[in-house]
């Protein structure tokens, strides 16, 4: 059966998108819709002295001016926890306006609510604040002192350190060791949509329209924060402008948008700023790594040692964590991985693009470029003889694949023969290099539960829904593919509905889980539904399946058949007809597998990069990027490539452009716009390929790995040894900024 | 965005009485620097004159070989033009080179010219500025200065000039030609622009209700085959790290005569006289381009993030020489 599953299918909504049908948070049309306009901190710490609010209010069309004077306290402040887990998910356990103290730069200290946009944005910059300053600490070289060990991440769900055998007795003994130092500037997220909430109230329930990778966390954290029952709080989201990490937890603004519509009596929407999202829903943090890297004269790691410092928010102790990769991808008996804190003046910083490992794979793989390099080994081959043929534990992984992607990449990519000799090929000003990088991102299993429901009609249309969100991944997709396969449908007959807290539940699509997960209970309910009406069918005298075996029934294009008698069956709508059923409906779930499960949890994939340098100028421009991938099942190739290729032009600006960094004297970032904070731009972009290594899985759901984040990790690895190939240079800091490229003056050419 | 007022003028006339008495006023064109400085706060007329129907978009051979470029011709037509890229094709390089295809279309050539500086601090309308706020200091002398100027700076503002064309107007000779309360004037581009000295908050000459009617390109000469160059992190859509702007005659391997601006470096556009008046005279060759971007830059002044820029420009002008003295065309 040909079904849907596989195909490289058009995006269900993409006819809405292209034609600007399709309705963000921020377009919802209300009536009676008011603005919320935030007052940000001038000052990264200290104390609101006094604020006058009195020219805001007095200026036209101003409603209200919310400031910590009149703002209600907040119910509860929930822990930090990822959203994926289920539970509220503040994206951080400070929550703004409940006194007078300031924490960071942009915090909250006013809402100013308007009868429009422009009057509330106005009236904030009327809003007079005095500030107290005290001194404040937002880069790590102010830090440096306090550093402290972080005992547990995430929300206490990891641990800080982790440690088997004897790094520093292994690496003591290395025949070869390195030791590495690398600088990360911080990364902002720059969807393009930029968060907004409108928040109406109706007889005490409250609705939330907002831009959010999950709606669940929205209810569970808002509700919890204004102590109100769950069963009165909806969440409402149709279409998100991207995520990227930015609009996986509930921030502030979310809450305040719902507590600025509850005091003016009228539906309110809070839209950010784009510099405002510099400092509402958390970053990539400023961040240092240590690597060391002990090995034998042939190529094998013996000890791995590495160590993150970073910092973090004064409330919370989080860093990405970043050592997930490092401690599995290479058998090593001797491991030490160790996350440290600063805390500083800044929000709590929060999943950002291929969270953690993108930063801590960089690590690692450039580390191993110089291993192959010092040694005298091929990359490719390096990474072959030092392959994990199980997880530390010594679980068989739940798939494996990253051989093979080595190998695809290497041949798909031209890699054999390469000349390891740097600054061997030149093109005019340009000097040519190749370079690649293994990747690898843990499969996250946090969540609880998910759940959907399916509905048949008796004139063969069905309705799927799922409280997801779209937010540019293809979700709406591939839950209508996998929901019509398991109906036995054809696509177009198949309405999948998300995005509506109302409808059965899921978690936040984080960490690349989404379609997994999601797919997951679309297919259970999907199945269960098919699998009633067949137990309806074979058991009604009066259908020709009477008396079947029903495992010997198929469906195919809404009819039920005999798998070996194709022509005896009948549609749904004539069983339901029969029966006096207008519809038929069933729910199903998806639960993950326990934390425990004997099964290493990584998905692999392999990363290749072709660059041109030009080093008196210090310019880097890729050439060519080649991705093989192996993510389990591909629902969509389509989508699944968009993704991927995505995620590895990500990878191209980590390497190149993107970081931002504070200015210590104000304590604030130094770009805050799109002007100033660089992502790649169309042309920029190379020719760029992904590739897919076939795994079968049946640890994740549906054979699903997801391709989230894959594409990114490794990507800015590749780069950046390719930029060593190149040049002959090796920069151990991120962004691969000019000044750092261009030669020294006295090179030889 | 604080409430401000809005007309509509028609002739040059109008539009310089209109501005003229109205104290916190200002001319609108593309509104591309206008309208993002006004939504930032740091731009606050109270009322805006629109002049994009003044009859000011033509681009118009002058008697004897020059170019008239109306102050309102549109940035991407300015450079399809095939007065310009045909004869000054540094300049029409220079402005496709510019900001983004969308932003060419809607910016004119007199905005362009009165640009303000992208240093962040200066935008951010919090950070002291003495361009903003006059004797508050200059947050980037000790701040993120990585974009900011070696050229031409002060200890009260190290801004660069973002303009390109500019850059290439500056290496040609233009004059900006304007209609202002006390009459007409012809500025020379170099007049144009002034250091920030210790008035960093004037950029230009222009009196408040001067308008900007045309730039006047002198005859093309060797600007015929004028190269621009622009260095910058990403491929598009970014201002330059550096550019340079050149052209080069060169006679039995001796330089007959040379132009030289730069970009990205200076607190103006900046005409590289000093290079220039080394070249003359001197051998075509990678060593007196060397010596001529070495006798340029003697005068930089680094901070702490930027000091890269004199290495990078040296490279920058020796690269653009060399481009220019083969006849050009990039
Ligand atoms: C994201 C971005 C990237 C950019 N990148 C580049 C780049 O790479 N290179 C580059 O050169 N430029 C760049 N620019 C700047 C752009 O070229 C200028 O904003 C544009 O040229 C201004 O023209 P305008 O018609 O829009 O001017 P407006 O915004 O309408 O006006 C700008 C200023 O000039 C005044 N003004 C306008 N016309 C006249 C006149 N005839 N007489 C007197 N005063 C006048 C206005 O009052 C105002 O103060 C960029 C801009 C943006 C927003
Ligand atoms: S460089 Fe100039 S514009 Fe920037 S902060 Fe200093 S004075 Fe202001």
């Amino acid at each position: 059966m040909s079904g849907a599953v596989g195909r490289p299918v058009d995006r269900v909504d993409g006819h809405a998108k292209v034609t600007g049908g399709a309705r963000y948070t921020a377009e919802i049309a209300l009536p009676g819709l008011a603005y919320a306009a935030i007052v940000g901190a001038g000052v990264p710490s200290g104390r609101v002295v006094t604020i006058d609010a009195a020219p805001a209010r007095a200026a036209s069309g101003v409603l209200a001016v919310l400031t910590h004077e009149n703002l209600p306290k907040v119910a509860a402040r929930p822990r930090l926890l990822p959203s994926l887990l289920g539970a509220p998910a503040p994206g951080q356990s400070f929550f703004p306006m409940q006194d007078e103290v300031v924490h960071y730069f942009g915090q909250p200290v006013a809402v100013v609510v308007a009868e429009s946009h422009e009057q509330a944005q106005y009236a904030a910059s009327l809003v007079e604040v005095a500030y107290a300053r005290t001194p404040s600490v937002t880069t790590i070289d102010e830090g440096r002192g306090g550093a402290y060990e972080a005992e547990r991440l995430f929300g206490g769900l990891m641990p800080g350190r982790e440690e088997r055998g004897d790094a520093e007795t292994a690496l003591a003994e290395a025949e070869v060791r390195l030791d590495l130092s690398y600088r990360f500037a911080a990364n902002n997220h720059n969807t393009l949509e930029p968060p907004a909430t409108t928040a109406v109230w109706e007889e005490g329930r409250l609705t939330l329209y907002d831009s959010t990778m999950g709606i669940r966390a929205s209810q569970l954290t808002v509700a919890q924060l204004l102590g109100l029952p769950l069963s009165d709080v909806r969440v409402v989201t149709h279409f998100v402008g991207g995520g990227f990490g930015a609009k996986a937890m509930t921030w502030p603004h979310v809450t305040l948008a719902a507590m600025a519509a509850r005091h003016v009596g009228r539906p309110v929407r809070l839209a950010l700023t784009r510099p405002q999202t510099y400092t509402s829903h958390g970053h990539r943090e400023e961040q240092e790594h240590e690597l060391s890297l002990g090995a034998t004269r042939d190529g094998r790691v013996t000890a791995l040692r590495h160590h993150k410092l970073s910092i973090t928010s004064p409330f919370d102790d989080w860093a990405e964590p970043a050592t997930g990769v490092s401690s599995q991808l290479y058998a090593c008996d001797h491991y030490q991985g160790v996350h440290r804190l600063i805390r500083g003046n800044t929000m709590t910083p929060t999943f950002t693009r291929g969270p953690g490992e993108t930063v801590g794979v960089f690590v690692l793989e450039t580390a191993m470029d110089e291993l192959a390099h010092e040694l005298g080994i091929d990359p490719v081959e390096l990474r072959l003889r030092n392959r994990a043929a199980t997880d530390p534990r010594g679980n068989p992984w739940s798939s494996d694949g990253l051989a093979d992607c080595l190998r695809l990449g290497a041949e798909r990519f031209g890699w054999h023969g390469r000349d390891p000799g740097t600054r061997a090929r030149r093109d005019g000003d340009w000097l040519i290099g190749t370079g690649m990088a293994a990747a690898a991102y843990p499969v996250a299993f946090f969540m609880p539960a998910q759940r959907a429901r399916a509905r048949v009609y008796e004139d063969g249309g069905a309705v799927v829904q799922a409280g997801t969100q779209e937010f540019g991944t293809g979700m709406l997709t591939v839950a209508t593919q996998v929901a019509a396969d398991a109906l036995g449908l054809p696509m177009e007959a198949v309405r999948f509905e998300a995005g509506d807290t109302d409808l059965p539940n899921t978690s936040a699509a984080v960490g690349s889980a989404g379609s997994g997960m999601v797919s997951a209970a679309v297919h259970a309910a999907a199945t269960a539904l098919r699998d009633q009406l067949v137990a309806l069918a074979v058991a009604d005298r009066g259908s020709p399946l009477y008396g079947a075996d029903p495992a010997a029934v198929n469906v195919r294009e809404g009819r039920m058949l005999l798998r070996d008698r194709p022509e005896t069956g009948e549609a749904y709508g004539e069983l339901m007809r029969r029966n006096r059923l207008a519809d038929a409906e069933a729910t199903g779930s998806w639960s993950p597998p326990p934390l425990d499960t004997p099964h290493g949890l990584l998905t692999f994939g392999a990363q290749f990069a072709e660059v041109a340098v030009d080093p008196e100028l210090g310019l880097v421009r890729v050439r060519r990027m080649l991705g093989v991938f192996a993510p389990g099942r591909v629902l969509n190739p389509k989508l699944a490539r968009s993704q991927l290729t995505g995620g590895m032009l990500w990878g191209l600006g980590q390497a190149l452009l993107e970081g931002n960094r504070m200015d210590p004297r104000h304590g604030r970032w130094g770009a805050a716009n799109l002007g100033e904070y660089l992502v790649a731009v169309n042309a920029d972009v190379p020719e760029i390929t992904a590739e897919f290594v076939e795994v079968a899985d049946d640890v994740v759901p549906l054979g699903i790995k997801g391709v989230g984040e894959i594409g990114q990790v490794g990507a800015a690895a590749a780069i950046a040894n390719a930029v060593f190939h190149a040049t002959g240079r090796r920069i151990r800091e991120l962004p691969l900024a000019a000044e750092l490229v261009m030669d020294p003056p006295g090179t030889p050419a | 965005m604080r409430p401000l007022a809005y007309a509509r003028v028609s002739t040059v006339e109008e539009a310089v009485e209109t501005v003229t008495a109205a104290p916190g006023s200002a001319f609108l064109a593309g509104g591309t620097t206008e309208v993002d400085l006004i939504r930032l706060g740091i731009a606050r007329p109270g009322l805006l004159v629109d002049i994009n129907d003044l009859p000011l978009t033509g681009v118009e051979d002058l008697p004897g070989g020059g170019l008239l470029i109306g102050a309102l011709a549109r940035m991407s037509d300015v450079a399809r033009a095939p007065e310009v890229a045909g004869r000054y094709p540094g300049v029409s390089r220079a402005l496709l080179l510019g900001a983004s295809q969308q932003l060419r279309n809607m910016a004119s050539m007199g905005g362009n010219l009165c640009q303000r500086v992208r240093c962040a601090y200066f935008r951010d309308g919090l950070s002291p500025c003495n361009k903003r706020e006059p004797g508050t200091g200059c947050s980037a002398l000790d701040g993120l200065n990585r974009g900011h100027a070696i050229l031409g700076t002060s200890e009260h503002c190290i801004a660069t000039h973002p303009s390109d064309v500019a850059v290439a107007l500056a290496a040609f000779d233009a004059v900006v030609r304007t209609s202002g309360p006390g009459g007409a004037r012809r500025i020379p581009i170099d007049d144009f622009y002034l250091l920030p000295g210790d008035t960093p908050e004037r950029e230009n000459p222009l009196a408040h209700g001067e308008l900007i009617t045309a730039i006047e390109l002198p005859p093309a000469g060797i600007a015929r085959r004028s190269i621009y160059l622009k260095f910058r992190d990403r491929e598009s859509y970014e201002f330059a790290l550096v550019s340079v702007c050149a052209a080069l005659s060169v006679r039995d391997g001796i330089v007959a005569e040379a132009r030289l601006a730069l970009g990205g470096v200076g607190t103006k556009p900046w005409r590289a006289r000093h290079a220039e008046a080394r070249l003359t005279g001197a051998p075509a060759t990678a060593e007196s381009y060397a010596a001529a971007a070495a006798a340029e830059l003697a005068g930089a002044a680094v901070r702490r993030h930027n000091a890269f820029k004199v290495e990078l420009a040296r490279r920058a002008i020796v690269r653009g020489l060399t481009l220019a003295a083969r006849g050009g065309a990039r």
